[in-house]
Parts: C-alpha cells; structure tokens; sequence
C-alpha cells in the first residue's frame, strides 16, 4: 500500500500519504457508495434527508445516484461519498490466526510423524441454530470449493453432529469421543445468539474443568479470531476459510501444546 | 415450449418403484398413531387455547391421555365418550382436564358404535369451516384472476410478526404473489405449538395460530388493494405437521413446506413418528385446497449438486406418492428442486436447465418449487444477484410454478426490504425479457442437455430400485439421501407413536379423502 502510493501519488498526496483512504479510480479520491433504506416517502426532501444520512456517515461530496419508492413510507438510496478524512493505518491492529497453511497431505505427515495417532475432531452447529453448511464445509469428504473437508484427511477421525446440538450434549458427546478438538459453527447471529450460545459453551466447558482439554474453534459468517479469543475460544475462522485452513491451525496449535507438556 | 426427449419408460419404472416404496411405508405404519396427530384431531373438534402455564389445551389432554395409557383408542373416541357423559364440549372438557378435575379415561360408557357416529358429525363441523376457507380462497382467485407462472415466492423473517406484516405487506406491493414467513429456529423440534402473537424470534418468527391470522389479514389488506390474491405460506414440517397444517386449514394459508424426509435427515426426528404425522398433515393439506411445497432442494446445500442431482429426482417420485396416498391432486403437489451447482463449472447454466426442464415435463401438472442458489453464495452480493438472474432465467425458461426468490445478500442477514425489492425487479425484469423465447427454441437432439437428464433419471431409478429392494427406511439409514444417516428408532419423537388400539377411530380420514375427490371433481 505504502510503496504504491509513493509511486504512483504526487506531492500532494505524498502529504496527504500518512492516511489510508478508500480508492475509487484515482488515489486518495476516498470514494464510497453506499444503498439504505429510509422509512419515508420518495420525493426531493427524501433525497435531501439521504444526502444528510452520507454526510454524517462522515463522508464528502455525497451524490445520491438512485433513488426508488419500495413502499409508500420506504425509499431506497444508492449514494456515493468521499471518505476524505482516511484513517492511520500504522495504528490498526489484527489478531488473526497466524499459521502457515499446509495442503491436506502435509498436515496428515505432521500429524504422522508428530502425534503418530489420529486427531480426533467433533464438529456442530450448536445451540438452535438449524445451519449446517458451515460445518459441513469444513467437515464433509466432498468439502467446498476444492478444499477437501476434514473426513478425507486420513489422520482424522472427524465426526460431524449436524445442527441443533445442545451445549450439554455436544461436550457429552466430544467427552465420550475424547476428541481433541471441538468445531462449533453459528450461522444465525440475530440479536447476539450466537454470543451467547458460545459463551454459554464455554461456561458449560469451564464448570465441567473440561475447558483445557480441548482445542475449542469456532467458525461462522460472523466470527472473528478477535471474538473467538474475547469470547474464550482459542480460535476463530470467518468467511473464506476452509478446512486446510482449520487443520493446520489445530495441528500447527496442539503440536505446539504438546511441546510446552513435554518439556521439549 | 421447448421440450427435451425423455425416455419415458425410465419415468415409468420409477413411478412404479416408488410406488412400492410408499406402499411398503404405509403398510408399517398404518397401525400406529403419534402424540401429533391426536393433538390435530383435539384442535379440529375445537380445542383450543393454553392452560394456567402456556402448555396448549390440545397437548394436556393428549399427555393426560397417555398418561393414563389410554391414548391407543384415540382421541376422537375420548371425547366421543366424555361429551355423551356430561354433555360439555370438548373445549370445556379440555380446560376441566387442565384443572385436575376431569379424567377422561372414566367415561366409558357409551357405546363405541355411537361414539363413532358423534365423532363423525362433529368432523364433518369442522371440515365445514376448513370447506369454507377453500371456497374463499377459490372466490378471490376467479374474482381477481390466476396468477401467470412463476409466482414470485419472497420471505419474510424478522422474528416480529408485526414487522413481519409491514415487509410482507411492502413485498406485495413490490410484485411478490407469495409471502412465506421463516419460522424461528428450533421451532420444528418443538412438541407444542406455541400460541398467541408474537414479537421475538432468531431467524424467523414463531408460527402460532394467532401469527397466521395476523398474516392473513394483512395480506388479504394488500391483495384486495392491488387487486390480485396474495398467498400465504408457513412451514408444517417438525414435530408437529399435522398440528400446524390445522392451524393453516383454519386460518386459510395458501402453501405450506411438508416433507418427513426433510425432518428426518435435516432436523433429526424420528422417521417413523414424521412419517405417520406426514400423511394426516397431508390429508389435512389436500383437503384445505394447500399446495404442499417439499424440501429436496435441501439436499444439493450439504451433497454436491452435480453428483447427488439424482436424489432430488428420486425423492420428488417418493414425495409424489405419498402425496397420492394422502389423496392429494398432483396440482397440490409443489416438489422442489433447486440451482445449486458451482459458478466456477463450466454449462452450469446449460445442466440446470436441462435438470429443471426434466422436472417439468415429468411432474407436468405439479406446481414445481424452485429454489435459488444458497449454498455458493458468498458475500460479495455483486456476483450473488447474477447467480440469482441466471437462475431466475432457468425458472421463467422452464415454467416453473413457484420461483423462490434469491437474495443477493444469502449468507450475510436475514433479508433487508430493499434486498427483497432487488430480488423481486430481477424476477420481473427476466419474466419479461424472457416472456417468449422457450416456444422459440428447441433442445438438440441428443445434445449435452437430453444427456445430461437422462443421466440424472437413469441414477434415479436405479437408486429407486434399490430402494424398493430395501425399503425406504433401510435406505435412510444407509445414508441415501444427503449423505446423511439416521437410524431407526433414533431421532427426536418415537415416545409420541403409539399403537392403535381396539376403538381407535380417526373420522377425518375418510372424510378428507373424499372432499379431496369431489375438489377434484370441481
């Protein structure tokens, strides 16, 4: 980022260069767009109230390039902006997960030659949530988008509970599976469910003195690395991440655990 | 139109595998009945309403029923037995149940044979009222006119029934012929049917009696405004089917989701106990005028929608036959299907239209249900509304009856109102601009695509007849469908299925068997 705009910005902009704008078609140019809903009327004066909503979004030079009724009382807004003011990026800070990704047969020799057993992982979707596509993504043989699941990986024991797995049931089960790693996936975020479904988990996890002993990750449309430590978890995986990403984190993480127990 | 050559005699091995398979479960199943099923029949003769803790009066009195061991003769025959005793209504011996103050298991006196003819008349009481809703609904549709094909289906889903009222209301404006209100997660593992309106819900809104009504109402509001009938769908799939398929008989919805397999495989309930609530809450649904809408396009969000694209084919022959059994016309029958290949395969597009032009032609009067892509949806909402115009051109293409919204932002929220506005100009704008062109074209004979379908119907039949030869809940327990397994006696809801005993009588069966014949017949 930083390289492109000294080659690329003038003087100006090389002033301007301590701050990250957003980049329409020219550097610096902070150009947004955005769409909204506002529960009134179409006319000039919903126009007018929608330019006001862009300019204390923060943004510059705002345009409303569409406007449409949806209802009588709702108006649908396409607008652009400039977000001139930019932010510091030197200040932003990101805790992700920060383990190189090895391919399927990679992580089967590690966990070969590391561990010489199978790691055992239990997936689900937890609590109400009734969504399996995210758990089958990383779990199922076939897994998605050309990223095998965790059932292919011949080291592995993967056992998928599906959807809709109470917290008690699901620790009961990776108990009996004396699984090393718990997989929880929530689609469903309204209203924070899926806060407090993890949260609950994890309290469930610490009573039970069950908490150490597993590797706990959970993954969804909504999660972050930064919630999963906030919330207690070792690990989070958003969008865009699939099962070669989750295996080498576990068997990169446990390999590292194993190492600290032993002394080694 | 454009149709693809189809070997026919593949289609009609299938059907008669099917139809083996669907013998084979009724056979089983036929002396049983569940918790469910004695609760619609409560709620038919008009019990209604909660008791001091919310529990609703249809599941006290079959609990204390079961309770008592008695629930094998049937509820009809209870309270058959306690009105010709005290001479209350069934509303009022249902609230002295509540009360501790009645045990319905003491009145055995009457005769059987004239409990049998009380049990009748007061069915036939209520099929007058479930009568009188179809014969509305039919009214308004000759008044207003039919709508043409493909009936844009939209969601709504805000967990609040009054917000629900004013985006469903808003969708209708906007173009959408049928409001479907997501349940609230969790909702179909529920032994009860919640009741009352209600404003808090995850990911959907509670279906409660009250909910239907509310809808309904709004609805009716917005058609007789626009001039057109808007039709109402909820979801009698989970524990309590035929339960809720009263609720929407009674409150006259248009649509509802019913498919046992989907419970089975996608919400883990016991197969025998959904199969059994499955064919009351078809009876229910037939004899309502309710076109049933089922759930194979779930299958293709875990499976892979090239490979597994057969199993959507077999389960839509199945699901034919057990609407058949439950004496539904083939127009009741909305099977669905879905576009879920990858965007990244190469004809994609060129496969789903055959695959969906193959259903078409083989279930030619079955109001087919569409569904648009979920599972390759990712985020980047941009590319998403085009999956949804390639798919909304399969479906005008093809003719299907009911064109499942897409929303470019699957995957991200719970519909915005102007996600659903986008989604509905996009089905309209490929509706016109596609208004003529099947009766313009024709498949190439033996093209890519007449390859593609008969590939799909020859792994179909083939897993039908292994199928027959196994039975369907050997099948299930194999992993068949979806990849899925689920065991026999596992799953949620085998303690509420329960012998039939000597007096067992159920009056609605017959008769909504045969208000399903003279529907027809009209």
């Amino acid at each position: 980022m930083r390289s492109c705009m000294n080659q690329r910005g003038n003087q100006d902009d090389a002033m301007a260069g301590d701050r990250l704008r957003p980049y329409g078609d020219t550097m610096n140019d902070g150009r947004v767009q955005v769409s909204f809903t506002l529960p009134i009327p179409d006319g000039d004066r919903a126009v007018e109230a929608a330019k006001e909503i862009v300019l204390s979004m923060g943004l510059t030079n705002p345009v409303v390039a569409w406007h449409e009724s949806l209802d009588k009382d709702f108006t649908f807004f396409v607008a652009y902006g400039s977000h001139e003011k930019g932010i510091d990026y030197s200040k932003v800070k990101v805790q992700s997960v920060d383990v190189p990704v090895m391919s399927m047969e990679e992580t089967d020799r590690m966990i070969r030659e590391r561990f010489g057993r199978k790691l055992r992982v239990i997936g689900a979707s937890t609590g109400t949530d009734a969504h399996t596509v995210g758990i089958d993504a990383i779990m199922n043989m076939k897994g998605y988008a050309g990223h095998y699941g965790l059932e292919r990986y011949e080291m592995i024991d993967a056992l998928n509970l599906g959807s809709q797995v109470l917290n008690e049931d699901f620790i009961r089960e990776a108990v009996a599976f004396d699984a090393d790693v718990l997989l929880v996936s929530q689609t469903v975020t309204q209203k924070d469910v899926h806060i407090n479904n993890i949260t609950q988990l994890v309290e469930l996890l610490e009573a039970e003195s069950l908490r150490a002993r597993f590797l706990l990750i959970i993954g969804g449309p909504r999660v972050t690395h930064e919630l999963a430590k906030e919330l207690g978890c070792d690990a989070g995986f958003g969008p865009g991440k699939y099962a070669d990403d989750v295996a080498s984190y576990f068997v990169t993480e446990l390999d590292k655990r194993r190492e600290s127990n032993t002394g080694r | 139109m454009a149709e693809l050559r189809i070997n026919w005699d593949k289609v009609a091995k299938a059907r008669e595998a099917s139809s083996a398979i669907a013998d084979d479960v009724v056979d089983r199943l036929s002396r049983f009945t569940t918790v469910t099923v004695e609760r619609s029949i409560a709620r038919l003769y008009g019990i209604d309403g909660v008791d001091a803790y919310d529990v609703p009066l249809s599941n006290v009195v079959v609990d204390h029923l079961q309770e008592k061991g008695v629930l094998g003769e049937g509820i009809a025959y209870w309270l058959a037995q306690g009105v010709l005793s005290t001479g209350l209504s069934p509303q009022a011996l249902a609230e002295g149940v509540a009360r501790g103050e009645i045990e319905l298991q003491r009145f055995e006196k009457a005769d059987p044979y004239l409990c049998s003819l009380w049990a009748k008349e007061q069915a036939e009481k209520a099929l007058g009222r479930i009568r009188a809703n179809r014969k509305f609904r039919e009214k308004k549709i000759r008044q207003f006119g039919e709508r043409p094909s493909p009936l844009l289906y939209a969601i709504v889903a805000t967990g609040n029934i009054y917000e629900d009222m004013v985006q469903a209301k808003a969708a209708a404006r906007q173009g959408a012929d049928v409001i479907a209100v997501i349940r609230t997660t969790g909702q179909s593992l529920l032994d009860y049917v919640p009741y009352g309106a209600t404003t808090e819900g995850f990911g959907g809104t509670m279906a409660t009696q009250e909910n239907f009504r509310l809808m309904r109402a709004a609805l009716d509001e917005a058609g007789d405004e626009l001039g057109r009938y808007v039709r109402l769908c909820n979801y009698c799939s989970g524990l309590c089917m035929p339960e809720i398929a009263v609720m929407g008989a009674f409150e006259r919805l248009d649509v509802m989701l019913n498919d046992a397999l989907y419970g089975i495989l996608f919400r883990d309930i016991n197969m025998q106990r959904t199969l059994i609530d499955q064919s009351f809450s078809r009876m229910v649904n037939g004899a309502a005028g309710i076109i049933i809408n089922t759930g194979e396009d779930n299958y293709l969000t875990t499976s892979d929608a090239w490979e597994e694209a057969h199993t959507v084919l077999a389960s839509q022959f199945i699901n034919e036959q057990f609407a058949l059994r439950a004496g539904m016309a083939e127009e009741q029958m909305g099977l669905g299907h879905a576009f879920e290949m990858t965007p990244g395969m190469k004809n994609s597009f060129v496969f789903e239209l055959a695959q969906a032009q193959m259903a078409r032609q083989i279930f030619p009067d079955a109001p087919l249900k569409y569904m648009p892509p979920t599972k390759h949806m990712t985020g980047n909402i941009f590319r998403g509304h085009i999956q949804d115009a390639l798919f909304n051109m399969v479906t005008v293409l093809t003719n299907q009856r009911f064109l499942l919204l897409g929303m470019m932002t699957e995957a991200i929220h719970t519909p915005h109102i102007s996600d659903r506005a986008l989604a509905i100009e996009n089905a309209q704008y490929m509706k016109r601009a596609l208004a003529d062109f099947a009766s313009e074209i024709e498949f190439r004979e033996g093209g890519i695509m007449e390859q593609r379908a008969d590939d799909v119907l020859t792994q179909a039949l083939s897993l039908l007849e292994s199928i027959r030869a196994d039975s369907l809940f050997h099948a299930i327990e194999m992993g068949r469908f979806a990849g899925i397994k689920r065991r026999r006696e596992g799953g949620k809801g085998l303690d509420g299925v329960t012998a039939k005993g000597e007096h067992y009588d159920n009056p609605f069966v017959g008769l909504f068997l045969s208000e399903q014949k003279e529907g027809m017949a009209v």
